[in-house]
Formats: structure tokens, sequence, C-alpha cells
């Protein structure tokens, strides 16, 4: 547990609850980063600015952050080309059929108590674990 | 007006990913790694978002309907079927190898790792991929309620 950031990862928390709390409120809209991208591939275009208004805000985060003086932690992506295929096909498509993810499921649903939001919820969240665990300690 | 508010809002979300660290992919592992030398630290990062995000539904509910849209659009399913359960565990497969899900995939974008770039390309190769079913096509718009879907 020497690696615990408990402050950094509340007050993240928060921001992250608020920007969802903000786009329910003033938008009506859930935000589920799934959802939202998934949006894009329907035929109904009525709901495309303001879903690509909001992945626009999520990309150029990171570099508004920077130019205001924050410190970006540096990221070292370890995985193979063949694993991030694998893992990034595997996450899209289970998104779209459990119908979320962590931001829409872990935040958005559990967030009013969602019963399907719970269970998608837990399942990710022990299936990832077991998938570390495999990985990393049974040298799967 | 509704744009704006929609960008503030990723915007917003993006550095709540910043700040707490979900967008490092090896942060991400250290807190999947719960039989290693885990790090509880990601636990709170859902504490305080669903705390801030309950108080979102408290408020727009109060209200009734949106600042600046006509209505608020709200899941309301609430069984438990086959693709749920089969998608949340293919999806924790893919997060549990490399420690990346949709908001942070698209955060570290401009982070400029071809790593980055790849997973992100394969993750919108899904999605593509889920929108192509034929059952998914030939529901009749009765039942399909695209807003009940996403979460």
């Amino acid at each position: 547990m020497d690696n615990f950031t408990p402050v950094s990862a509340l007050a993240g928390g928060l921001l992250i609850g608020t920007a969802a709390a903000l786009l329910l409120v003033f938008n009506g809209k859930i935000s589920g980063v799934s959802g939202i991208l998934g949006g894009l591939f329907q035929r109904d275009l009525r709901d495309l600015p303001w879903r690509i208004a909001f992945l626009t805000g999520l990309i150029v985060a990171p570099m508004l952050y920077a130019a205001f003086g924050g410190d970006l932690p540096s990221i070292e992506i370890e995985s193979s080309a063949g694993l991030l295929v694998f893992a990034g096909l595997l996450v899209g498509f289970g998104t779209r059929l459990g119908a979320g993810c962590t931001s829409g499921h872990g935040v958005c649903g559990i967030g009013r108590a969602s019963p399907r939001s719970l269970v998608a919820t837990a399942i990710f969240l022990t299936v990832a674990a077991a998938t570390v665990f495999i990985t990393r300690h049974l040298g799967g | 007006m509704a744009i704006l508010s929609a960008f503030m809002s990723g915007l917003l979300f993006g550095l709540g990913l910043i700040i707490s660290q979900m967008i490092n992919p090896a942060k991400v592992l250290a807190f999947l790694d719960v039989f290693g030398r885990w790090d509880p630290s990601l636990a709170l990062v859902m504490v305080g978002a669903v705390l801030a995000s309950s108080l979102g539904y408290l408020v727009a509910r109060r209200r009734g309907a949106p600042v600046l849209a006509a209505t608020l659009e709200i899941p309301t399913r609430r069984d438990l079927d086959s693709r749920l359960l089969a998608g949340a565990a293919l999806f924790g497969v893919g997060w549990g190898l490399v420690g990346l899900c949709p908001g942070p995939a698209l955060a570290i974008l401009s982070f400029g790792l071809w790593q980055a770039f790849l997973f992100f390309a394969a993750m919108i190769a899904g999605i593509a991929a889920f929108a192509m079913l034929p059952s998914h096509q030939l529901q009749p718009a009765s039942v399909r309620q695209p807003q009940e879907a996403d979460a």
C-alpha cells in the first residue's frame, strides 16, 4: 500500500461525479463514455453535437491541464500490440453489449442505485481483478 | 449553450480522470491487483464520483426538467439479462488486460503514445462491430429505446 494516494483519488472522483451531475442537470444526459461513443454509430443524428462536445472536452482536458501548469502523470503502457488490439476489442464490444462501462454503470448507474449497474459493476470489477491475478500471479 | 455545457462536462470529467490518475493504466492495474501490491486508491475515486453523481440525480429530479434540454433521459430498466452479464464480463477481461476503460482511453490520446492509439482504434472497432450486429439493427424502434441502452 506504499502507492496509496487517497486525497487525489477522492478529489478526482468528486470532479468526475460533478461532471456527471452537470451533464444530467443541464443536458439531461447520462455521462457514460461507452454509451456516448456508441451513440456516434446511431442513425439518429440529433444527439451528435452534444456527444461530440463532451468527447472533445474529455480529449483536450490533459492539454488544458498542462497549459495551466498542471503536472501530468507520466504514462507507460507495457502491453504488446496484439494484447492492446484484443483488449480494445473486448472493451469496445463488451461495454456496448453490457450497456455501460466504468462511468455509465460505475458512476452514474450506482449514483442512482440502479440494480443493473450494481450487478454490472460487481461483475466487471471482479473479472478485471481475476484477469490481473491470472496474468500477474499465475504467469498466464 | 447545451453544446458548451456538454463540452465543460467532458472537460471536468477528463480533469477528474487526470487528478485521480485513472488515466494511468499502471495505477488502474495496481488497483485491480488485489492479491499483489494492492493500491486501493481508485476505490476512493468511485466513492467521490458516486457521491457527487447521486447529488446530481437529486437536483435533476427535483427540477423535473434539465436546464438546457427538454427531458431528463435516465435509464429505467431494472431487469438483469444475459447481455448485461456477458458484456460486463467481456469488458472486465479487456480492462484487466491493459488497464484502460473508455473514458481514460480517450483522455490519454493527447499523450501521443502509439499504444493508446492502437487500443483506441480497436475499442472503436469493437463498438462499431456491436452497432453492426444484426440483432441490434433488426430490433423494432419501439423495443430499441436507445437512451435506455446507455447506462
